[in-house]
């Protein structure tokens, strides 16, 4: 059992809202849950769509053929009419729509016309056909109602009542039209589960590391971050600040990080460039900051809603002048989670600043667990406050030490004084210019900090056959597609799966030497939502190792399991 | 006990005779008087001889980007507003570099002084043109003269409703030094506009240039009336009046902020119990 639902109309009309309502019904049913979407840069009109996957088993991507559309548009029926499975159904309304089909597979319920009846208003034809999808599936309304009232009690009984009823209306005229279409879903097998996107998951990461300061201009796919911690805010006690610009949001982040915080910023490509400068500052001051940066297509403003690893490379030069940094780039939103956690940890245990690169689809995407594991979450204060602060004699912002770690105090909790500059400095935090301090420090912040920043990424993780023919090399959120064509292929082909999720500095070789595994397998895949291969070309440069076949796309859109499937295929012959 | 020995740093790297050393001089003073501790303040700067201040005597220092103390100060005051905050900076820094933060700090009304040494000029840069440079100013990169008109800071701080706007004079010191501690006392963002004659690369307005235009605000003045403040902010060239030109009673930013109602958000403990709470949302 195996079901794909794709909603599609136009800005406005209220996908999401469907689309939500029915990933959150399918969780709490106890089915696993799958969900990504794709829309248009624009607030009204256009054709944007919702796909949704659920079955007794866990899923990690969306399936190119669906069995059931939602079209509240004509548009989602000449774009996906063809993407049906051979028992797949269209629901529609005729009127709205002004169309109709005798294609049996064709089914057309008056979203607007029942709504109107039961609820007096259109509005609620989105209420209708949550109902009608419930309905052709023969699943339990119930959730549906109690959903309902949770989402709609602030507005009163009465529209919590209307709602409901044309809940009802949409799901009995699905059950009694749609004889022959009704399929045969099996029960869940699972309790409640949680469902959770890749934005919340950082969201949930940063306020479970103790993030208290969150600076931000707004930017898709980064912007969900700020609502997110913005609406914890006063729970948590997280200051959220839009500020003026990226420039003024990192320097800000800085400023909350030096007086004693856990501090974030997150963004798109085009603001990063503009916080180039700020990462320089962190990386000379040796301020921790965690960076969220979401990546979609450039170059420029190129395609603002959609999805691309097209930044990698910038990053990992970005920002004058030669510092240590670190790249996590999650695969899922439970790796979402704890790497957000990793990356709070390692910024203020090194002082450097930690970057969560992940992109739109990642961040759009949902996924469904039975938890998430809060012992798992580390929280260490690597900062020296209070009377431990008091206590050290002759404190230094910038002391020589062996591991390159000097302390950091939080100005005002002692005597001491925390001096920091972007200028070259000495021990002291003040200005210098004399060549042995500069070689001193560049020792210091950089040389000493590097094999230990390094000795703790994890390494990649490697999915399916021990001993493949074929494995597949990816990062960041091409994870579950990558899985999901392992799992598809394994019955014909020893193949497996090498995902890194910790990305820079490359983890050691040891314990699991990933360069010695990429040679003896005969055919290496590195598989890239970019033009030219930013992840391959990291690989080379740091391991000597060279991809022989790559899969590169670059049309803004994820890749769906039979569409990677099918560009395996074409290198299964090379070998 | 806090004495100006308390604050003495190393010689400052200034060439002998700027305009920045009797601000130095005036600040340390203005701490002692205040009876601060260099521990219990911060003291944020930009890029520019101005901004090298903190270097020269002794406070939490964070000297970061040229253009960019004012977003690093607010970062400090929305994480600590128990922690006063200083801002030194240039007319290049404050004006030019930072422009939008300026604005963004007004709008706010975020509680940091900012103490803009206005020589005129880029000084460390060696002598271009500065936004608040005269129009027809020279200099080696517009040897034709600066066609731009200057920017105002006094008239923008009165237009953006900035709750303290000043003026003052580096070699009138008593005077300055009556501005600093009044910009301490307010409550939200005191700009303090410092004229500071650059002996080396502004040969125009010089000590002389300043001492024959500078005069004091008239006893009666009212810094409260913003039409009247807007007239006298506009006042530039043959006098040029030194003072508080505008003040009003705004609350600042920090009192504003849900978030800070019980105080310094870096006194407050962690607790990671809720987190599970929050978890059950997600169900
Ligand atoms: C991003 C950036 N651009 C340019 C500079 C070079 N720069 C340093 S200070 C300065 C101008 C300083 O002028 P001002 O702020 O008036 O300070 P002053 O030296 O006159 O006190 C410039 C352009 C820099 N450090 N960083
Ligand atoms: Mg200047």
């Amino acid at each position: 059992m195996d079901y794909s639902i794709k909603i599609g109309g136009e800005a406005g009309q209220g996908i999401q809202t469907i689309g939500e309502g029915l990933g959150r019904i399918f969780a709490r049913s106890g089915y696993h849950v799958f969900s990504h979407q794709d829309y248009e840069s624009r607030v009204r009109g256009g054709h944007n769509f919702y796909q949704l996957r659920f079955a007794n088993h866990p899923l990690a991507a969306s399936r190119q053929n669906m069995d059931i559309l939602v079209a509240l548009d004509r548009e989602s029926i000449t774009r996906h009419g063809q993407e049906l499975t051979p028992k797949g159904r269209v629901i529609y309304d005729a009127a709205a729509l002004d169309f109709s089909s005798d294609d049996p597979a064709f089914l057309a319920i008056p979203f607007e016309k029942l709504a109107q009846e039961q609820g007096g208003s259109k509005i609620m034809a989105n209420t209708v056909a949550t109902g009608a999808v419930l309905g052709m599936l023969g699943l339990d309304l119930d959730l549906l109602l109690k959903l309902i009232a949770a989402l709609f009690h602030k507005k009163g009984d009465a529209v919590v009542e209307a709602n409901r009823n044309a809940a009802r209306a949409g799901y009995q005229f699905a059950r009694e039209h749609g004889d022959g279409v009704s399929f045969e879903v099996a029960a869940a097998e699972g309790q409640q589960r949680l469902l959770i996107g890749g934005i919340e998951a950082i969201g949930l990461g940063a306020l479970a590391s103790g993030c208290t300061f969150y600076a931000a201009y707004p930017m898709t796919p980064s912007t969900g971050i700020l609502n997110f911690l913005a609406s914890k805010g006063k729970e948590y006690g997280v200051m959220v600040e839009q500020a003026e610009d990226e420039i003024a949001a990192i320097n800000m982040a800085l400023g909350a990080s030096y007086a004693g915080l856990r501090a974030m910023t997150g963004t798109s490509g085009g603001g990063f460039a503009l916080m180039a400068e700020g990462l320089s500052l962190a990386g000379m001051t040796e301020t921790p900051i965690v960076i969220a940066m979401g990546q979609r297509p450039g170059p420029a403003t190129g395609l603002p809603t959609r999805t691309e690893q097209g930044d990698l490379g910038f990053l990992l030069t970005a920002g004058h002048g030669e510092f240590p940094r670190v790249i996590l780039a999650p695969g899922t939103a439970e790796q979402a989670f704890y790497l957000t956690n990793k990356a709070f940890e390692l910024a203020e245990k090194y002082q450097i600043p930690v970057f969560l690169l992940f992109d739109t689809y990642l961040g759009d995407s949902q996924w469904t667990y039975d938890g998430l594991d809060l012992k798992q979450v580390s929280y260490h204060d690597y900062r020296l406050r209070g009377e431990a602060f008091g206590e050290q004699q002759d404190y230094k912002r910038y002391a020589l030490t062996d591991s390159g770690i000097s302390p950091l105090g939080v100005p005002g909790d002692a005597a001491h004084l925390v001096v920091v500059d972007s200028d070259e400095h000495d021990e002291e935090g003040h200005i210098i210019e004399d060549n042995a301090t500069r070689n001193q420090m560049v020792e210091k912040r950089l040389f000493r900090k590097l094999p230990l920043i390094k000795g703790e990424m994890a390494p990649p993780k490697l999915y399916g056959e021990q001993e493949p023919r074929v494995v597949l090399v990816g990062w960041g959120s091409t994870y579950g597609v990558m899985k999901e064509a392992v799992d598809a292929l394994a019955e014909s082909e020893k193949i497996a799966m090498l995902h890194f999720s910790e990305i820079f500095p490359l983890p050691e070789m040891a314990p699991f030497d990933y360069r010695a595994f990429l040679d003896q397998v005969p055919l290496a895949v590195c598989i890239e939502l970019n033009a030219t291969g930013q992840f391959s070309r990291l690989l080379r440069a740091e391991t000597g190792f060279e991809f022989k076949a790559v899969i590169h796309k670059y049309d803004g859109r994820p890749f769906t399991v039979e569409e990677l499937i099918g560009e395996i295929h074409g290198h299964l012959k090379d070998i | 006990m806090v004495t100006l020995k308390t604050f003495s740093g190393p010689q400052p790297a200034w060439c002998p005779g700027c305009g920045n050393f009797a601000i130095l001089n005036t600040f340390k003073e203005v701490m002692v008087e205040l009876k601060l501790e260099p521990h219990q303040f911060t003291v944020v700067s930009g890029i520019g001889q101005a901004a090298k201040l903190p270097h020269y005597t002794k406070c939490n220092t964070f000297n970061g980007l040229h253009g960019r103390a004012l977003p690093v100060a607010t970062g400090i005051r929305l994480a600590n507003p128990a922690m006063p905050v200083i801002v030194t900076t240039g007319d290049g820094d404050c004006y030019g570099e930072g422009g939008n933060h300026l604005l963004a700090a007004m709008r706010r009304n975020i509680n940091v002084k900012l103490f803009v040494h206005n020589n005129q000029i880029y000084g460390l840069t060696k002598g271009q043109p500065s936004p608040t440079s005269d129009e027809g100013t020279r200099a080696k990169n517009v040897p034709g003269g600066v066609i731009s008109q200057p920017l105002n800071p006094m008239a923008l701080g009165v237009a953006l409703d900035c709750g303290f706007v000043a003026r003052s004079f580096a070699a009138d010191m008593e005077h300055l030094k009556e501005m600093m501690k009044e910009a301490m006392s307010h409550q939200g963002l005191a700009l303090l506009d410092i004229l500071q004659p650059c002996i080396t690369f502004n040969k125009v307005n010089t000590y002389k240039w300043y001492r024959e235009r500078v005069y004091h605000l008239e006893p009666d003045y009212d810094p409260e009336d913003r039409l009247s403040a807007f007239a006298k902010a506009l006042e530039w060239g043959e006098r040029i009046p030194i003072g508080v030109i505008y003040r009003n009673s705004r609350p600042a930013y920090e009192e504003h902020v849900p978030v800070l109602a019980g105080g310094s958000l870096v006194q407050q403990a962690f607790d990671p119990a809720k987190i599970e709470a929050t978890l059950q949302d997600f169900y």
